[in-house]
């Protein structure tokens, strides 16, 4: 005959079910213990606060962390804004508009986000990290340490778990457009020991091709990211497709890296965190 | 004559599983040599997008992890399963189905990945496509896992032998992270953006990281342990009580530690410090493991001498309780400022990997196919050389990263007697060119072995009749 159970423990090591749901449960809490907090304590996020459903941000205690700006709607029910993320010049260049660089955080400009997918699909992040520690060798390497509020926008984050190459997070503006395209094609040519591979076919493809040749919608990946929480205006979702035209994915993740740590101007004097 | 009628078991699958997992080890493990071959001479690139180191390496800790850590463990589960419950599995159709889909599903992953379709999230590359078809086909198997044991003679069987355990917890924790981790927006069916970004993204991120290692390969490692070090040596395990105390200490603790992961980063410094004081206390479950497994042989240990695959076995949990000592001092903040972004990760993973998940996993395999076709092997003397070609490769690894890790460290924080940083970052890149070609000969020697070990498997399996036959004529 079967044995009844002894004790608490005899009977989870006989219902298969029982021991399933206690198992469930106390696996549970470590994460929750360690994720859930994250998404409400304001010290997480360096004190930087969504303030509305369109994604619009501001932050009283450090205000220079980001780039503020005030989302209506219009009498066509349209999403616009006082300021505009880009535009075209009268050359017909896709550029940034109202911001310059130090202003603060901001998202990704078109071609700067389709970059950032070329930089994920080439697995960058592997060999890359994007995330400064507060250490006095790595600011003399790579300047200030990284905050929170500077990834805000990153969906997936980048912020990497190895150096086989240099730190990237603050890469924008160290070298020059045509140093980059020189590295990505020969990295050897510019740096002898470097062991990076090239990169030639990203100068050779149009950004607007994507996957096996499918269109790289970047209005589609706009959208997407607003419903993310990535404030864009509809202008700003309706030209998307067009700021990309004309462009390589060599430009567009040219774009992306001279972008990088160049939103933020930090304080020296300002504790950012403890 | 014997009258005692054995149950019968759904060994098909199992072997179909076993045979997968040696053809997924001498894949994967290519893969890693040829990625390592590349950063020691990086024209090996070959400027081919498809074989770009970055690709290559995901291609290849998806292979080493997930097409061969994942089938071992569904091999081991079906097979472990079955036999401490005396029962067949609750449905053999379906396990067919969960090892052809996830053969497919592995092998689209690492096509997909070569040609450029991924998350970005280290660890979750799967597009979601994928990613779902790969959750639902865990589902099955966690399903059918499960469903095996309560149909169980509760007469006979009435508590569920530990090996079970240590696989039911890896079975939620990772459905659950796979899950969570892996929610996105689809853009296209080739693209997706992770629900979360910045510092959540990478806590969840690192929280689903460090269970793949803690849950996937170490619970359901230690499951496999559990079965197949007392079988191979043929004692009862050490103590069932430490087993258990062991087993709940492990899954409660395990989950926490991610955030070790990102110390000093933009991740707030408490959770940081929870993950190295939590990590620091997982040494006593970790070694409890290893030490139940290790005193298993106490008396019989003699036989390391003569039985090759118990030798997989106990190396393997010697591996186990270096990594575990080792995995800790890392996650304490001091040298973790030191090892972090350096080489010494990848040596302490793979000190982990090879060591431990794929000595355990080798020594299991062999158990398992003299077992499902009832045959010795091929040539026991090839396992002896498969061993030792596995030893010196992963010492042969391990030492190299260990070094050039810890000197790589020390170099980037350097200052010369005028208080400027020592050297730049290329100087370091370029000092670690010898160790990058001692560990591609290390994972060479590893690759290797593997090789060796597929090709005993297979001249087993195609002599296994001619040799069954040859004995049922001796004893007639």
């Amino acid at each position: 005959m079967a044995t009844r159970p002894k004790n608490f423990e005899d009977r989870i090591e006989q219902n298969i079910f029982g021991f399933f749901m206690f198992a469930a449960l106390l696996v549970s809490i470590g994460g929750i213990v360690e994720v859930v907090p994250l998404f409400y304590i304001q010290e997480a996020m360096d004190y930087t606060e969504k303030t509305d459903e369109y994604g619009n941000v501001k932050n009283e205690k450090f205000p220079e962390l980001v780039w503020e700006r005030t989302f209506t709607q219009d009498a066509n029910g349209k999403l616009v804004s006082d300021k505009a993320l880009y535009k075209q010049d009268s050359h017909g260049n896709w550029g940034v508009a109202d911001w310059k660089a130090g202003d603060g955080v901001r998202p990704y400009t078109p071609l700067e986000l389709a970059g950032r997918d070329i930089f994920l699909r080439e697995g960058c992040y592997i060999c890359h990290s994007q995330m400064i520690r507060p250490f006095r060798d790595e600011r003399e390497r790579y300047g200030h340490f990284s905050l929170a509020t500077e990834s805000m926008y990153d969906h997936p984050m980048q912020w990497g778990s190895k150096r086989t190459g240099p730190d990237l997070a603050r890469v924008g503006g160290k070298y020059s457009d045509v140093w980059h395209v020189m590295h990505l094609m020969r990295p050897q040519n510019v740096v002898p020991e470097s062991v990076m591979p090239a990169y030639p076919w990203l100068a050779e493809n149009a950004i607007s091709k994507s996957f096996f040749g499918t269109k790289r919608d970047m209005n589609k990946r706009l959208t997407v990211m607003r419903k993310l929480g990535v404030p864009y205006t509809d202008e700003e979702i309706e030209n998307a497709d067009a700021a990309i035209e004309g462009y390589t994915e060599m430009d567009a993740v040219i774009a992306y890296l001279q972008v990088l740590g160049t939103m933020v101007t930090l304080d020296d004097s300002k504790v950012y965190r403890e | 004559m014997d009258t005692t009628v054995k149950p019968q078991y759904d060994n098909g699958v199992v072997k179909y599983l076993t045979v997968g997992a040696v053809t997924f080890l001498v894949l994967g493990t290519f893969l890693g040599t040829y990625a390592a071959s590349e950063l020691a001479w990086p024209a090996l690139n070959l400027d081919i997008a498809e074989i770009t180191f970055a690709r290559l390496r995901v291609m290849h800790t998806n292979t080493v992890i997930f097409a061969f850590g994942g089938m071992t463990l569904m091999a081991t589960a079906f097979y472990i399963v079955q036999r401490t419950n005396g029962v067949r599995l609750w449905s053999n159709g379906m396990a067919w189905l969960t090892a052809i889909l996830f053969t497919i599903g592995l092998l689209a992953t690492v096509v997909t990945i070569s040609l450029g379709m991924t998350t970005g999230k280290e660890y979750h590359e799967q597009e979601w496509p994928l990613a779902i078809a790969i959750a639902f086909v865990w589902t099955l198997y966690t399903l059918n896992f499960v469903m095996t044991i309560a149909s169980r003679d509760k007469e006979t069987h009435p508590n569920v032998y530990v090996a079970n355990w240590f696989f039911i917890s890896m079975m939620i924790m990772i459905t659950y992270l796979y899950v969570v981790n892996g929610l996105a927006l689809p853009v296209s069916l080739f693209r997706s953006y992770s629900l979360f970004s910045g510092v959540q993204d990478a806590m969840i991120q690192w929280w689903w990281g460090h269970n793949a290692v803690g849950f996937f390969l170490t619970a359901g490692f230690l499951g496999i342990m559990y079965y197949f070090v007392p079988k191979q040596s043929q004692r009862p395990i050490y103590s069932y009580r430490l087993s258990v105390i062991h087993f709940w200490a492990l899954s409660f603790g395990y989950v926490w530690l991610g955030a070790h992961h990102l110390q000093y980063t933009a991740l707030p410094d408490w959770t940081g410090s929870l993950g190295a004081v939590i990590s620091l206390a997982m040494i006593i479950p970790s070694w409890g493991g290893a030490l139940n497994g290790m005193l298993t042989l106490s008396g019989a240990w003699d036989r390391l001498r003569t039985d090759y695959i118990l030798r997989f076995l106990i190396i393997s949990l010697a591996f186990y309780a270096m990594s575990t000592f080792e995995g800790p001092v890392m996650a304490a903040k001091t040298v973790n400022a030191l090892s972090h972004y350096t080489d010494w990760t990848v040596g302490h993973v793979h000190s982990g990997a090879l060591g431990w998940v794929a000595m355990v996993s080798i020594g299991a395999l062999y158990h398992m196919v003299m077992k499902l076709w009832d045959t010795e092997m091929y040539s026991m003397k090839l396992i002896n050389f498969h061993f030792w070609l596995a030893t010196i490769g992963t010492v042969f690894y391990v030492v190299a990263m260990w070094v050039s890790g810890i000197m790589q460290g020390l170099m980037w924080r350097a200052y010369d007697e005028y208080g400027t940083l020592a050297y730049s970052f290329v100087e370091s890149v370029a000092a670690m060119h010898p160790y990058y070609v001692m560990r591609a000969v290390g994972g060479f020697l590893f690759f290797s072995g593997a090789a060796v070990m597929l090709y005993n498997v297979v001249m087993t399996i195609r002599t296994a009749n001619a040799r069954q036959e040859s004995a049922a004529t001796a004893n007639a």
